[in-house]
């Protein structure tokens, strides 16, 4: 059922889901800045975070709906 | 540069500025012909109401529509069209039907004439529920029965069916085992340089072995573990991009099916894992003891939510990519007018490239988190050599 506490709690999950991949984004663009021939790894590191980050976030998105 | 940048910012800039005029005039329009003709009506009873539920039954349409894309289907229906004239024809080809219900029942799903007619099979009677697409045990008319909480109360037999989803399975399965096949026998053949396909795939390969495999199991173990990673990445990543295409498969954003490859990777993990894998499950080394009780259910947890959010991960990612994609499309419907549509369609058409990296990406996070589980699976005794480096 959709009710609008439901909403609400979905949507501030998502808004936290969110800032934390922003956050691991900017992170790795930083560490990427400062050593661009590690790139290749921090990449994946970035990915691996965010994707586990992510999969919550789309929990709450379904227990929203 | 063709275009400069300044003519691309201008023509947004312009179609942004333009839009409002195009929409508000249209719904204008409509708006007030809906209050000439509820006011003309409005004499003769019960009319109105029709009026406006034109409105919200196309809305209806349209989620039901995307709804049933996500959902697997008994028939491979590619498009309808003829709706405006009355007479509407289905396009696409019916699949077997195979049902467990006091014997076994075999039909075409044609019988089910897309879900609008009862299927008899051997004085039984099958009917296709709107709502989730399944075959349900019926009467010769084909009623549902509902409980108070709209949920169906018929029975449902056990269902064998060659779906939409498991024809793209075996097709995918028979696309692979040739490719790679050929990939493999062309080395012989071409004195140890691939050819044809193999040459885009080539590289791939080596990329999941040197960049996801080895960095994570480590240059003992990996090899063992090859074919699996191999195999889920290219399935996942085939069928996230046929799922793109217009036939309109969704194989990828079914919980089932990525369940099924979450539980292959979990049962691979616990079945060649090794003694200090369970060692960290069970007595976590270098804690109190205290604190190794406490660890030890968090950490066979764990090893449930591995699995399970490798699941969640690339249904919803699928799903949700496909459920917006799909709502941009429909926004052409929504607004009706040239501008609309022109806006649903470049929105759609960055999306779509969009989900084309979404769809390697997540076969590569699949790919590589399930290597990531194998790595641990296999983890060396190494504390105490960290500490002498």
């Amino acid at each position: 059922m959709t009710t609008i506490p439901n909403l609400v709690g979905a949507g501030l999950i998502v808004i936290g889901a969110g800032l934390g991949i922003g956050k691991i984004g900017g992170s790795a663009m930083d560490a990427i800045a400062r050593q661009p021939e590690a790139s290749g790894k921090i990449q994946t590191a970035m990915l691996i975070a965010a994707a586990l980050i992510e999969g919550i976030g789309f929990a709450a998105f379904f227990m929203g709906k | 540069m063709l275009i400069s940048r300044k003519t691309i910012q201008l023509f947004i800039a312009t179609v942004f500025a333009v839009l409002p005029v195009f929409t508000f005039a249209n719904a204008d329009t409509t708006h007030v012909a809906k209050a000439a003709h509820a006011e003309v009506v409005n004499h003769e009873g019960d009319a109105p109401k029709e009026v406006v539920s034109e409105e919200v039954k196309a809305q209806e349409e349209r989620a039901e529509f995307i709804q049933h894309h996500l959902l697997d289907s008994h028939d491979f229906h590619l498009f309808s069209y003829g709706k405006e004239s009355g007479h509407e024809k289905h396009v696409g080809f019916p699949l077997p039907v195979i049902l467990w219900e006091d014997g076994l029942h075999f039909f075409m799903s044609s019988e089910f004439h897309h879900g609008e007619a009862v299927a008899e099979s051997n004085g039984k009677y099958f009917a296709i529920n709107h709502h989730d697409g399944m075959v349900y045990n019926t009467d010769a008319k084909g009623t549902f029965n509902v409980d108070e909480k709209h949920h169906t109360t018929n029975t449902k037999p056990l269902d064998l069916s060659i779906t939409k989803n498991i024809v793209m399975i075996l097709f995918v399965a028979l696309l692979m085992f040739v490719m790679f096949r050929n990939l493999g026998k062309s080395y012989g053949k071409n004195g140890g340089i691939a050819t044809g396909a193999g040459r885009f795939f080539e590289p791939i390969i080596l990329y999941v072995r040197d960049e996801i495999a080895i960095p994570n199991i480590g240059e003992k173990h990996y090899k063992k573990y090859m074919s699996h990673l191999l195999t889920v990445f290219f399935f996942i990543w085939f069928l996230n991009m046929f799922g793109l295409t217009p036939l309109g498969v969704n194989v990828t954003g079914n919980i089932a099916i990525t369940a099924a490859l979450a539980i292959i990777t979990y049962l691979i993990t616990t079945f060649t894992a090794n003694k200090n894998y369970w060692g960290h499950i069970f007595w976590m080394p270098g804690v109190p003891p205290l604190m190794r009780i406490v660890l030890a259910p968090i950490e066979l947890l764990g090893t449930i939510i591995k699995p399970f959010s490798l699941t969640i991960r690339l249904y919803a990612n699928m799903v949700a990519g496909h459920i917006v994609l799909m709502s941009i499309i429909a926004m052409m419907y929504t607004f009706n007018n040239v501008a609309g549509s022109g806006f649903s369609f470049i929105l759609a058409f960055v999306l779509s490239i969009l989900e084309i990296l979404v769809a390697g990406l997540q076969a590569y996070i699949f790919t590589m988190l399930t290597a990531l589980y194998f790595g641990s699976a296999n983890e060396e005794h190494h504390h105490d050599e960290e500490a002498h480096h």
